[in-house]
């Protein structure tokens, strides 16, 4: 009860120092100072329509980078903690006949669609993390079906570990032609596709980037839920 | 009038609700269902302030996987909260 109560009085403290601090922030008004930069330039500077994913991978690609590594060591992490020497699936239950044939149904539309959502990374919504959790479903989707299944461990790791490669391989083709780390040299020193702006093949390395970004999010996210559903079974 | 603003308050409202619930509930499933339900409505949220890719990266992640996560590691340990005090009822957590 005490404890309680002293929390909810600090957390209370809290919030109203922070709404104090906010209250000097007006809603929604006109703000930005590189923002309006990047809105005013992103179109000649990396060719694509959609700002978020320009300056997520172009302008801020060291972050993106960051964000990568930091799902790499976690999908490391969980390897690591229940690491044992022999892992099986231990669930008995099998899916019913509709979810399995839904499931069968389902998984290339699924796949389809997260593929879409990270290749259209510079014209719509979304990019390589959500289309790669996307695609990560349709694999939990096929675990939580079938009580045999299990992704590829081989092929799986292997991608993803050349998709980490490739994103920084294509960082360092920057660095060899523009002179520094992930420097955009499809659209600053080739100008590819400089003529259809808002088209599939424009904007750089940035669909180049967002595939592999997908390809390593969704294999390494389906491989955390691989590994938490395997259970040690005795020999 | 559109009442662009009555629809935001409500969704902060269930958001901040649920948010309470899954800190509030016992059974660690329903708290699972009472996170998603937070990230659910944070997306929701998201995509009323215009912010499209984080509505769908919020929704990909707080809904579907991590959700899935946590009912896999709750799988392999345990369902309920079990520190029982003396009395029962629900002022006992206070």
């Amino acid at each position: 009860m005490l404890k309680r109560a002293l929390a909810i009085i600090s957390l209370l403290i809290i919030g109203y120092w922070l709404a104090q601090g906010l209250a000097g922030v007006p809603f929604g008004q006109d703000k930005m100072l590189v923002g309006q930069y990047y809105l005013n330039h992103v179109r000649e500077q990396t060719g694509a329509v959609n700002a978020v994913t320009a300056v997520v991978v172009n302008y801020r690609g060291f972050d993106t980078l960051g964000e990568v590594t930091v799902l790499f060591i976690a999908s490391t992490g969980v390897g690591a903690l229940l690491w044992r020497k022999k892992r099986e699936r231990t669930a008995k239950t099998e899916g019913s006949v509709v979810l399995k044939t839904g499931a069968e149904l389902l998984f290339p539309f699924i796949v389809l669609f997260g593929a879409y959502i990270f290749i259209h990374g510079h014209l719509t919504p979304g990019g390589g993390f959500p289309g790669g959790a996307t695609i990560a479903t349709a694999f939990l989707l096929l675990y939580m079906a079938f009580v045999g299944y299990e992704i590829p461990h081989r092929a799986f790791e292997k991608v993803e570990g050349v998709a980490g490669m490739g994103y920084v391989l294509v960082g360092l083709i920057g660095l060899a032609i523009g002179g520094y780390f992930l420097f955009d040299w499809i659209w600053l020193t080739w100008k590819w596709g400089a003529e259809n702006i808002g088209r599939l093949f424009s904007a750089g390395f940035i669909p180049v980037i967002y595939t592999l970004i997908g390809i390593k999010v969704g294999t390494e996210l389906s491989g955390i839920i691989d590994n938490m559903l395997k259970e040690e079974v005795g020999e | 009038m559109n009442c662009f603003a009555c629809v935001e308050y409500i969704i902060v409202a269930l958001m901040l609700l649920s948010a309470i619930l899954a800190v509030e509930w016992r059974d660690l499933l329903a708290a699972v269902v009472g996170m998603a339900a937070v990230s659910l409505f944070a997306s929701l949220l998201f995509f009323m302030l215009q912010a499209p890719d984080v509505a769908m990266t919020e929704a990909a992640i707080g809904a579907a996987l991590s959700g899935a996560v946590f009912i896999f590691a709750i799988k392999r340990t345990r369902r309920f909260e079990t520190e029982e005090e003396e009395k029962p009822g629900w002022w006992v957590r206070w």
